[in-house]
């Protein structure tokens, strides 16, 4: 298979583009697009992709992005777009209604600060602010990861199991603006990786039906109930998509999470998205002197693989968080979530939050290592910790 | 020809929902919840019978808007084609969409978005613009009640000046949108005005806009008895009124530059249009330049008719 040197961006919309062609021996593929910095290259991508079947259509929003790919989807074809940050915020209303719709949309998402003020580097509160919708989220570290999991999010999505819409997602500039060797699937290759699409509730002449009226308690409820059963397949159907994937690509795509010396660590890191990546090399050179840590770097955060979680930290007497993003009032959102997944299950776990490179700020080994410090003194968690702030002068009032 | 159709949302695996016998011919079906006298229902009903008689027929993308909730709760749908319910400005993005997998499918069939003015005049008004910017492939029809009708009788850009919503209590003050000039400033191959007053024009409009491709943009003078405040026996003739005095002409315009004026008004008097609705009180209405603007809108209409003919 053609081994290039490509951006995340470049890897993410070739990804998406031969997905979508892959679906040419069915209804084909459409998408909307819309521009914003640092996902723009990954549209251009895809109006530049000679679909054999299939339209791109350039809108006038992120909203309507959205819409058009709904359309498709909703029409028995393959839909796909990309976004970041206040883009992903001005398309929230079909973002979640695309969940609602159960459609087995694919979105990349460039994890971008969010704003006014304006910031363009690295931040996940974009995409976490999501987390309530009925979407799969994926996150990812480097450019292979972003293709293969790209693909493999197809396949996840569009199983009648799941039926779910999926976001991929990676690390504005880090990831997507850096360049690097990436193995591009050859067409024929994705083709026997995705099976031609069939939505089960595409609208059609032969039976006509009204999708998204009106709705009662009851009715809303039911649809919620097998919604959370959906996402309850997840895992299992995930699994399934990886060993395939190994099948005809002949690489592993990854898991739900993977773990770094966790067996009997008693530190452990929690991250993901680049982070986990340099938190991994910290990792090894504390272990190569004979520290127990870990590193369990998530690559999935809907659904919250939360068995798994314990399963991976079962050794651990204090696991620390890593977030690059804030909840207001709160602290991180991954912390949250991890929190909430020990709890009632191990009470006797130190679970600490870091924020750090909120903004976009670096993460350097030598932050990390300051981080497992702070992780490794501590006999109970206390509030967030906030790493990388402006000194005062450096702030405006 | 009546044959028992399974009539159910396209939520999943509901599969054990109640089978309910309907005319699969109609496109509004019996037993909607509209208002009495609904100009939308009159409306809905003549699009069903035009694609009938063209042996056609159209799959719905419907904003938030009072036609969504024409559709009823789920299991059950009014509407006897394929419907979507949309968020409120994405209609012409989603039937974008269908159109586009209907087009490279070769399948035939409208797709049509069936909105309100709020969806059309205010919060949809970008989509919109960039679908007809596009030329997209569909047909979008706007039922204007001139209010918002579903959230209980809000202005809208589409509310002429005078009428009292329930956020204009002393009358609104700005004047009605053109939007069939913005849409025909798009160039798009058709933008036409219909009136369910005049029921063979209307479907002769329909019958045209089935007939070509790209972008065809239709406004429906929509009587709205609960918002305008008027009896629901009143509405026809209410917006027979409305050509006859000048207030909505019946027009339609090919390409953005031909002309053609399809009912001639007689420039009856408004006073009684205004009168018959309880939204106007005499104090808001300036019936004088009601009058002026309605010859003067005439005139410039009848203008670009003769120096433009279709
Ligand atoms: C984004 C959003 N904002 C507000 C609403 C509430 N809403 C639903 S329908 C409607 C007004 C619709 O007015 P119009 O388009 O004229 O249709 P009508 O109800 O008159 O038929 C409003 C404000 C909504 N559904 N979505
Ligand atoms: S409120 Fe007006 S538009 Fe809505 S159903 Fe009633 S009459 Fe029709
Ligand atoms: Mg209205």
């Amino acid at each position: 298979m053609p081994v290039e040197v490509v951006t995340g961006n470049h890897a993410a919309g070739y990804a998406l583009s031969v997905a979508g062609e892959a679906n040419r021996t069915a209804r084909g593929a459409a998408c909307g697009i819309y521009p914003i910095t640092p996902q723009t290259e990954i549209v251009e991508r895809i109006a530049a992709f000679p679909f054999t079947k299939g339209r791109v259509v350039a809108v006038e929003s992120e909203h309507s992005a959205m819409g058009v790919s709904m359309g498709a989807s909703l029409a028995g074809a393959r839909a796909f777009t990309a976004s970041s940050s206040n883009g992903l915020a001005y398309m929230v209303e079909n973002i979640m209604t695309a969940g609602f719709y159960r459609l087995p949309i694919v979105m990349v998402a460039v994890n971008r600060t969010l704003g006014p003020p304006w910031n363009i580097w690295a931040d996940q509160s974009d995409t976490l602010m999501l987390r309530d919708f009925p979407w799969i989220q994926l996150y990812c570290s480097d450019n292979q990861e972003v293709t293969d999991t790209t693909l493999l999010a197809f396949r996840l999505a569009e199983d009648h199991r799941v039926l779910l819409p999926v976001l991929v997602c990676m690390d504005a500039f880090i990831v997507s603006h850096t360049q690097g060797e990436t193995d591009l699937p050859e067409q024929a290759d994705v083709d026997r990786y995705l099976p031609d699409l069939d939505l089960p509730h595409r609208l059609t002449h032969d039976d006509p039906r009204t999708l998204g009226g009106l709705i009662w308690p009851d009715v809303t409820t039911s649809l919620r109930l097998e919604t959370h059963e959906a996402m309850g397949r997840v895992p299992a159907v995930f699994e399934e998509c990886r060993s395939a994937f190994q099948d005809v690509f002949g690489r592993d795509p990854g898991g739900m999470m993977d773990t770094l010396e966790v067996e009997d660590a008693e530190e452990i890191l929690i991250a993901s998205a680049t982070v986990a990546t340099t938190a991994a090399e910290v990792v090894k050179r504390a272990r190569a002197e004979g520290r127990k840590v870990g590193l369990v770097k998530m690559r999935m955060f809907r659904p919250f693989p939360e068995e798994a979680l314990r399963r991976a930290c079962a050794s651990a007497r204090r696991v620390g968080v890593l977030d690059r993003d804030y909840a207001a009032g709160l602290g991180g959102v991954w912390w949250q979530d991890v929190r909430a997944a020990f709890q009632g299950h191990r009470d006797d776990v130190v679970i600490q939050d870091y924020l750090v490179g909120i903004g976009g700020g670096d993460v350097t080994p030598g932050l990390i290592e300051d981080v497992l410090e702070d992780l490794r003194g501590r006999e109970r968690a206390g509030p967030p910790v906030w790493t990388g702030i402006a000194t005062e002068k450096e702030v405006m009032v | 020809m009546s044959t028992p159709t399974r009539i159910r949302s396209g939520a999943m695996a509901f599969s054990e929902v109640p089978v309910i016998p309907c005319n699969d011919e109609c496109l509004l079906r019996a037993g909607n919840t509209n208002c009495g006298g609904c100009g939308m229902s009159i409306g809905l009903t003549m699009l069903g019978r035009a694609l009938a008689e063209a042996e056609d027929t159209c799959t719905l993308a419907i904003p938030a808007c009072c036609g969504a909730v024409t559709a009823g709760a789920f299991p059950t749908t009014s509407y006897g084609v394929p419907t979507v319910c949309t968020t409120f400005a994405a209609s012409p993005a989603v039937a974008s969409g269908l159109a586009a997998i209907r087009d490279i499918n070769g399948e035939s069939g409208q797709v049509i978005c069936w909105a309100g003015d709020g969806g059309t005049y205010d919060i949809g008004l970008a989509t919109l613009s960039a679908a007809a910017e596009r030329n997209e492939n569909l047909i979008y029809i706007c039922y204007d009640n001139e209010i918002y009708g579903n959230t209980g009788g809000q202005r809208s850009s589409a509310t002429p000046h005078g009428a009292r919503t329930t956020t204009t209590p002393g009358g609104k003050e700005e004047r009605k949108k053109d939007i069939l000039a913005i849409m025909a400033a798009h160039g798009i191959p058709y933008a036409a005005t219909l009136s369910i007053a005049h029921p063979e024009d209307f479907r002769r409009k329909l019958l045209t806009a089935f007939g070509m491709s790209g972008m065809r943009f239709l406004l429906i003078h929509s009587p709205c008895p609960t918002g305008w405040k008027s009896e629901p026996a009143d509405s026809v003739a209410l917006v027979r009124m409305a050509v006859a005095s000048g207030l909505f002409p019946l027009v339609e315009i090919f390409d953005g530059e031909r002309y053609r004026v399809n009912v001639e008004p007689d420039f009856t008097d408004p006073a009684e249009y205004f009168a018959r609705q309880r939204r106007f009180h005499d104090d808001e209405v300036d019936l004088e330049a009601t009058r002026r603007t309605c010859r003067a809108r005439h005139e410039r209409l009848r203008f670009l008719a003769e120096s433009f003919p279709a």
